[in-house]
């Protein structure tokens, strides 16, 4: 792979609280290798404010390799940038030639308040899966691992739902800030399993119910989500929560 | 103070059972006005408080990450080990405890291990009935795959995401508490000291990282499950949040810290591209199922992987363990690719790098495809295809992120890796209980001591966490808290709360006081150039003793140079790093202090000074088979304190993978 070097112009969304107005700043970077990762080049940025006496941008992101989900920059108008199935932090500079303008925002979405700068407050998220993203099986509970064999093929799709990590691209790249590729997810991968069917119904309507007091918004299937998704969650999901949703509204006793 | 690692008496097999049989318990009444707090929610944590809530306690739990879900145990990749024995091939809770005692280089304390091994089996069951959707094989049961230092198959596994799903497992009966009632979450909290009234921890003091505020926390007992200390490299697979703030501050008050030196250096992770790296990323060790690893039997071999002979290749796993070949335990893989890279046999841009190749495994899985489906005469490049859809399926994720990460494709060129750190072995002293020096101080998880000796075994860490968190501490906490069912809560008015809070405030305007001209991140990187040159894969006295004095002048540096932007009572992610690089700079003393004390080599902790002629290390069980247990006495240092390790089962001899 050849690597080479190139100057950038950022225009980066700095914003001092929840409340207060925010606004694009320019800044320049140099020298920036192409091997570097997305957030490696921030990190430069932002030795350089620090050094200059300016503060440094504030931006979310933890393990660095794709897999925790708190990295969350849109950048130049696609949730974690211009690759596919890809996170901010594995963004690698080889994606930018010299000379480029880079423009980076927070996540946009109501139900996702902006913190600082480029970080956003994802709570929503957690308290969806405290409606019912979950198996009530309390520790030791437990039979044998293998008492309950379970089609492949349905422990694989499981599998893939639970991929997500709850990074939040889907809703901030859905024009109606919908949450329902997040909670499609986590719904199918418990209604595929066998462990996940005495509350299979409770679940899919307490997490839909808490989806919409959160503010998130409806689902015009245009599949945005699944195409900025960094682990490739499919719309499957979607059409799976809507069939697992009107099922449980049409057979619950409690409705 | 004398060591009293409380370990039950009778024979090795029954020292849980008789344990849990006599164990005081605390009736469900009183557990409802009994409060725990738990600092960190990785797999650990996270159990814990799920664990604990489920029981009926009040529990407060807090991590610095924005969500609980984000905590770094999500990284791991290969898989979690069980004795379950699914594969009929001789694996027994005894094989379990075995390979780990002797994986650890007879340095890890014989009761802990076996008990880890005992309720291994427990944690598959649980996590497969919170719908952890572990790999399965077509009759719908569980799959299993090797790591290294065994040779059975006991590992779980759920492609590459294995600490993924236990993780989410975790955080959703975490957060099933939490609706519940009985767990209140606090995330993005960061804590900064523990509270001590009477000798006994009764809460914590805590940063809410996004207002910059302090806030007191009361509890009965504190449980730090905040993970291990890597970072205090700077690079290492660790998040870049990883830290060891709270450990450190608990061993401040009076927790012992155990075997600080004891660093595990993984050997298959990604090579250091340049100076801006920030991390590196591993790549799993359970690659080496079917990855076989070389380097060109000629020094300063330029030519392309590809273009290199079969002859012409060195295999040294293969050469020199035959018994176990590509599936060595950690420290023994990465010296041995340590040694042909300062030998000069390394390569890529830096020849700091060996090679791990899939080509063979591709190839083997491709014509077994070809055989299930009665395929004949078929050509290399179908069965290359067909080997190569396999191998997606096993690994895909991680190739991914290979190719993510160094533009090349894996399954074409065979992969550079080069050894990395990953884990601390080292940790808070905790005894059998998991209760540090401190009463009312547990210690869970990566961030004890206690059960992977000098080396730990690949898929034991998701295995520690859990076991620690579902199934140890909710015996272990109720025989303390027992004895504290009349104790109120105690009032953060108290003067105790006042006071610790009153010391962290002071240390944070000490710190936005200094106002110099270097970035905490630059310290940060300097002390990890001193720790991996001179406490990293191979140490001598020498070096060590250099580096305490280089560490003890970089403090001094920090506390008058150091740059923080940005105010205190605000959201300040340098202000939080800046604490934190603190607090490595003084662990790294310890560490240094630790491996010059220890002259023997073992497990990931290998003295230059002591090894056997063919260069591996060489243990010192007449001198050396304790825990080093180290005592904070602030401007005097530290003072050791040694736990003798008594082997009844595991003679320790040389560990020979050949």
């Amino acid at each position: 792979m050849e690597h080479y070097h190139m100057n950038l112009t950022l225009k980066v969304w700095r914003q001092k609280n929840t409340t207060s107005k925010g606004n694009l700043e320019t800044y320049q970077v140099k020298n920036i290798s192409s091997e570097m990762s997305f957030l490696e080049m921030f990190d430069v940025l932002n030795e350089q404010l620090i050094v200059e006496g300016k503060e440094p941008i504030a931006f979310d992101h933890d393990c660095r390799e794709g897999i925790c989900g708190m990295c969350s920059m849109y950048i130049n108008g696609q949730a974690h940038g211009p690759w596919q199935q890809n996170t901010t932090c594995q963004l690698h500079m080889r994606a930018f030639k010299d000379g480029d303008t880079i423009v980076v925002e927070p996540w946009r979405s109501g139900a996702f308040p902006v913190v600082k700068d480029l970080v956003v407050d994802r709570s929503s998220f957690d308290r969806i899966i405290q409606a019912g993203g979950y198996i009530s099986v309390n520790t030791g509970n437990a039979v044998d691992a293998n008492a309950i064999p379970i089609d492949k093929k349905d422990a694989d799709n499981a599998f893939m739902a639970a991929a997500c990590i709850g990074c939040g691209a889907c809703v901030a790249t859905c024009k109606n800030g919908s949450a329902m590729l997040f909670v499609g997810a986590k719904v199918s991968q418990l209604a595929l399993l066998p462990q996940g069917e005495p509350e299979r119904e409770s679940r899919v309507l307490n997490m839909v119910a808490q989806m919409d007091k959160e503010g998130f918004g409806n689902c015009t299937n245009t599949y945005a989500c699944e195409a900025e998704c960094p682990k490739g969650i499919s719309v499957t999901n979607i059409a799976r929560l809507n069939s697992e949703y009107i099922k449980a509204g049409l057979t619950t006793e409690d409705n | 103070m004398a060591l009293d690692a409380k370990i039950p008496q009778g024979e090795m097999d029954k020292k849980w059972n008789d344990y849990k049989g006599h164990v005081k318990l605390v009736n469900p009444a009183n557990k409802r006005k009994l409060e725990i707090i738990v600092v960190g929610t990785g797999l650990a944590g996270a159990s814990a408080a799920a664990a604990l809530g489920e029981l009926g306690y009040k529990v407060k739990a807090f991590c610095f990450q924005d969500s609980p879900r984000r905590a770094h145990s999500i990284a791991a990749q290969g898989g979690i080990n069980a004795a379950k024995n699914y594969q009929n091939d001789g694996d027994s809770v005894f094989r379990l405890f075995y390979d780990t005692v002797k994986g650890g280089d007879y340095r890890a304390r014989e009761g802990n291990v076996h008990r880890l091994a005992e309720v291994s089996a427990a944690i598959i069951d649980q996590c497969v009935a919170q719908g952890v959707p572990f790999a399965r094989e077509y009759g719908g049961l569980l799959s299993n795959r090797s790591f290294g230092g065994t040779q059975v198959q006991r590992t779980f596994y759920a492609a590459g995401q294995t600490g993924q799903q236990l993780l989410l497992g975790a955080y959703s009966a975490l957060e099933r508490q939490v609706a519940l009632g009985n767990v209140k979450m606090y995330a993005r909290h960061e804590m900064l000291d523990v509270v001590k009234i009477d000798g006994k921890a009764r809460g914590i003091i805590a940063r809410d990282l996004t207002t910059g505020n302090t806030e007191r926390h009361f509890g009965h007992a504190v449980l730090l499950c905040s993970g291990g200390y890597g970072n205090v490299f700077y690079l290492s697979t660790n998040a870049m949040g990883s830290n060891v703030t709270a450990a450190w501050k608990a061993h401040k008050n009076g927790a012992y810290f155990g075997n600080p030196c004891f660093t595990q250096i993984h050997p298959t992770c990604i090579p250091v591209s340049g100076d801006h790296q920030s991390k590196l990323t591993l790549m799993s060790e359970s690659l080496r199922n079917d990855g076989r690893i070389w380097v060109p039997k000629q020094k300063s071999d330029n030519r392309k992987p590809q273009d290199i002979p079969e002859e012409e290749r060195d295999y040294y796993l293969e050469r020199r363990y035959p018994a176990f070949g590509n599936l060595v335990p950690r420290d023994v893989a990465s010296r041995a690719a340590k040694e042909r890279c300062d030998e000069g046999y390394g390569v890529g841009t830096t020849k700091m790098a060996v090679y791990l190749d899939f080509k063979d495994a591709i190839m083997r899985y491709g014509k077994t495809e070809t055989g299930k489906t009665g395929m004949e005469n078929v050509d290399d490049k179908t069965i290359f295809s067909l080997g190569r859809q396999v191998v997606q399926e096993k690994y895909g994720n991680l190739f991914e992120m290979y190719e993510k990460i160094t533009g090349e494709n894996p399954y074409e060129m065979p992969m550079r890796i080069y050894p990395a750190v990953h884990y601390t072995m080292g940790g808070l002293w905790v005894d059998y209980e998991l209760q540090t020096t401190v009463p009312g101080l547990y210690a869970l998880g990566e961030a004890n001591f206690s059960d992977h000796g000098a080396n730990r075994l690949g898929a034991s860490a998701l295995m520690q966490g859990l076991a620690d968190g579902y199934f140890v501490i909710p015996y272990t906490l109720g025989n303390y808290l027992a004895e504290e069912i009349r104790t109120e809560s105690i009032s953060t008015d108290h003067e105790a709360f006042v006071q610790a809070e009153n010391q962290v405030n002071d240390r944070l305007h000490r710190l936005m006081n200094i106002k110099g001209k270097k970035t905490v991140e630059s310290f940060h990187k300097r002390l990890g150039k001193i720790m991996w040159d001179k406490c990293g894969m191979a140490r001598n006295a020498e070096g060590l003793k250099e580096a305490i004095q280089q560490i003890q002048a970089l403090k001094k540096e920090f506390w008058s140079d150091v740059k923080i932007p940005g105010e205190i009572n605000e959201f300040n992610s340098e202000l939080d790093k800046a604490g934190r690089v603190a607090d490595f700079i003084e662990l790294g003393e310890l560490m240094c202090i630790d491996a010059l004390n220890r002259n023997e080599s073992c497990g990931g902790h290998f003295r230059e000074e002591s090894q056997t002629e063919d260069g591996e290390a060489k243990r010192d069980d007449d001198n050396y088979a304790y825990v080093a247990a180290w005592e904070n006495k602030a401007d005097q240092g530290w003072e050791l304190h040694k736990e003798v390790l008594n082997f009844e089962i595991v003679k320790p001899s040389q560990r020979s993978y050949k």
